[in-house]
């Protein structure tokens, strides 16, 4: 039984980490730009896919390293050409744009990949090696996906904190008229989230590929999933979020023994709803904080 | 003042019946099948279009709601309670004039729930869930109103595709016809029937298309309007926002609920395709391609693009087709392609002669 209890708990860090992942995306962009880009779930996605795709050519780690590259490349040619000329967009017209690249690049995967389930090779070992920590059996491959999100979540902070572009984007996060003024460029900055976050998405996409297997519709699910734990979070706070992944992803986990497999999708986004409802200013957020921003 | 705003109302009927002589005379009357479902799929667009463009709510999940009408229907109008005949609670029902018996295609006897009751049970849970839902969900604003009428789409998805008693991914078919006069007239019954079946869907949007038009130049659309452009300021000026929004999102529930019964039964059934995600994102395009806040704009829209993407024109990119849409209305006319500009001009063309 406590062994189970461990599988479980294992399984949910797994998908927690990915959620977190797609949660820092959302509050980058959110961030820089107060807008929540609804086609954060693609980049994981895209990432995944291309990585698969560069694999047959490529070693491993160049096959995801390029696939990180492409998937920023995207993320900032989709920057420029559909969000960066517009002046003051209103909300809902930000949303329904999002949600409209969201759909393209979901088409061109599938008119690229088909329908197909795919997945990269396992890093170290195979499907069935496993470490074992007190009868409780671990894939290498969950501690890759962990090592690798923690450096992501580190770098990340490290690099808002101590670089000097990362102060920029923060600068640009907390009034962007101000920033302008002292001569940032916002709007590059801008450009300049959207490439990170598919960059992290992607990189996630890769490392989580071989448990969680890719396919060209996974991205709604994980926006979805990973808005929940931006807004569990407090939508702009990433490091929240990543805690806020690993609830979310052992809460989900555990859910399997009380309900069918079928209805785990409904565990977050009643979450989700719940927490909307009740304290739309996220588990760690401040009330009065969040009735100053705009969304 | 009252003939301009029911001189589009005519328009629509002489259309309605244009096109039906139309494909008369050139032997297409096969299109009618396509159109009549375009019709019902517009009846949940103008809906969504009031509830968008004038109370400027974002609805993501008004699949849902023609899913909960359709499923609700299907469900009822083909569970079996013959072999239950002696419970009391079906003696009841039976009693009451609420079942109805038929025979299957194999011969056997089926005793189920009365279509009409199934389709007045069917709206009165949508405007319930509307209720229940939309109380929470309404005091929320741009990404969070959209993420969370998104979830409680994609929950009724996942309901109805992870449920053995919906069919999962099949769906429930063989749903009977829906009887509308005595002599087996109604909603489905195959191509005999087609074109009762296209001016009956099409007097649906008509009656629709009434009531918003009155609606709307009413003392309801006038607080709509104020809700969309100042929120606070309507507020302060004592309209009750909160009540009007709920009853807008209760109203265009219902009407995709309607849409979702009949076209159900015109179908002869339903599948999980109908709640995605997808679908409801569809209904958004349309109410964007239209104009936010046209709902003329957004009925004309909605009937060809349906009707092109129902004869299968848009091929494999059927959802790209949408997608693309979406984006490139909200990148250069936010306010649809049927714009004011557009309609100003038609009104002066219509002066002049």
């Amino acid at each position: 039984m406590i062994e189970l209890f461990f599988q479980y708990l294992v399984a949910g860090l797994t998908y927690g980490t990915i959620y977190a992942i797609v949660g820092i995306g959302f509050n980058i962009i959110y961030n820089t730009t107060g807008i929540i880009n609804f086609a954060q779930g693609e980049f994981v996605m895209l990432g995944g896919m291309t990585a698969v795709s560069l694999q047959a050519f490529l070693p491993l780690p160049l096959a995801i390293f390029g696939a990180v590259l492409v998937t920023m490349i995207i993320g900032g040619l989709i920057e420029m050409t559909f969000i960066r000329w517009l002046v003051k967009p209103s909300v809902l017209r930000m949303i329904i744009i999002t949600i409209g690249i969201s759909i393209l690049i979901r088409e061109a995967a599938l008119a690229i990949w088909g329908e197909g389930v795919r997945s990269l090779p396992y890093f170290t070992g195979n499907e069935i090696s496993a470490l074992s920590f007190g009868g409780v059996r671990v894939s290498p491959q969950v501690l890759w996906s962990l090592g690798f999100c923690s450096i992501v979540v580190l770098s990340l902070n490290l690099f808002f904190k101590y670089t000097m572009l990362g102060r920029e984007m923060r600068a640009c996060a907390a009034n962007r008229e101000a920033a302008a003024l002292c001569g940032i460029p916002t709007k590059n900055m801008v450009t300049l989230s959207f490439v990170l976050s598919a960059g992290i998405g992607a990189l996630a996409g890769c490392v989580v590929s071989p448990i969680t297997y890719t396919q060209y519709n996974i991205g709604t699910g994980l926006a979805i999933k990973g808005f929940t734990v931006a807004i569990l979070g407090g939508l702009g706070n990433s490091m929240a979020a990543v805690a806020a992944g690993f609830i979310l992803g052992v809460l989900e986990s555990f859910s399997i023994w009380v309900l069918p497999t079928a209805y785990k999708d409904t565990i977050s986004i009643s979450i989700l709803l719940a927490m909307l409802f009740i304290r739309p200013s996220g588990l760690f957020g401040n009330r009065e904080a969040m009735r100053l921003k705009d969304f | 003042m009252k003939t301009s705003r029911f001189a589009p109302i005519l328009s629509l009927l002489v259309a309605v019946a244009a096109i039906q002589l139309l494909t008369l005379a050139t032997g297409r009357e096969f299109y009618l099948t396509q159109l009549t479902m375009a019709a019902y799929y517009s009846l949940v667009a103008v809906g969504l279009c009031l509830l968008m463009g004038f109370a400027g709510q974002i609805s993501m999940g008004h699949a849902g709601f023609f899913a909960i009408g359709g499923y609700t229907s299907a469900v009822l109008t083909t569970l079996n309670l013959a072999s239950h005949k002696d419970a009391v609670l079906v003696e009841w029902l039976a009693k009451l004039g609420i079942l109805t018996a038929r025979q299957d295609l194999y011969g056997s006897q089926i005793l189920s729930v009365h279509p009409w009751a199934a389709c007045v049970l069917a709206v009165l849970l949508a405007l319930a869930v509307a209720w229940a839902i939309g109380i929470p969900v309404l005091k929320l604003k741009g990404h969070y109103l959209a993420m969370a009428t998104l979830g409680f789409g994609t929950i009724i998805y996942s309901i109805v595709l992870g449920t053995e008693h919906f069919g999962a991914a099949d769906g429930i078919s063989s749903v009977p016809p829906f009887p509308l006069l005595p002599g087996g007239v109604g909603v489905g019954g195959g191509s005999s029937q087609r074109v009762i079946n296209y001016y009956f869907a099409w007097l649906l949007v008509v009656a629709a298309m009434v009531l918003l038009v009155n609606l709307i130049n009413s003392r309801v659309g006038r607080a709509l309007r104020s809700i969309h452009g100042a929120e606070d300021a309507a507020n302060a000026m004592g309209v009750d926002t909160s009540q009007y929004k709920l009853f807008t999102f209760m109203l265009s529930a219902a009407l995709a609920a309607i849409a979702g019964v009949f076209l159900t039964h015109f179908n002869g059934g339903i599948g999980p395709s109908e709640a995605s995600i997808m679908k409801s994102i569809r209904y958004v395009s349309i109410v964007a391609v239209g104009g936010m806040g046209s709902i003329w704009g957004t009925l004309i829209m909605s009937t060809v693009l349906n009707f092109f993407s129902l004869r299968g024109y848009f091929g494999t990119y059927d959802d790209a087709v949408f997608g693309g849409i979406l984006i490139v209305i909200m990148l250069f006319a936010p306010d649809g392609i049927i714009g004011s500009d557009l309609r100003r001009m038609l009104r002066k063309l219509v002066k002049q002669t």
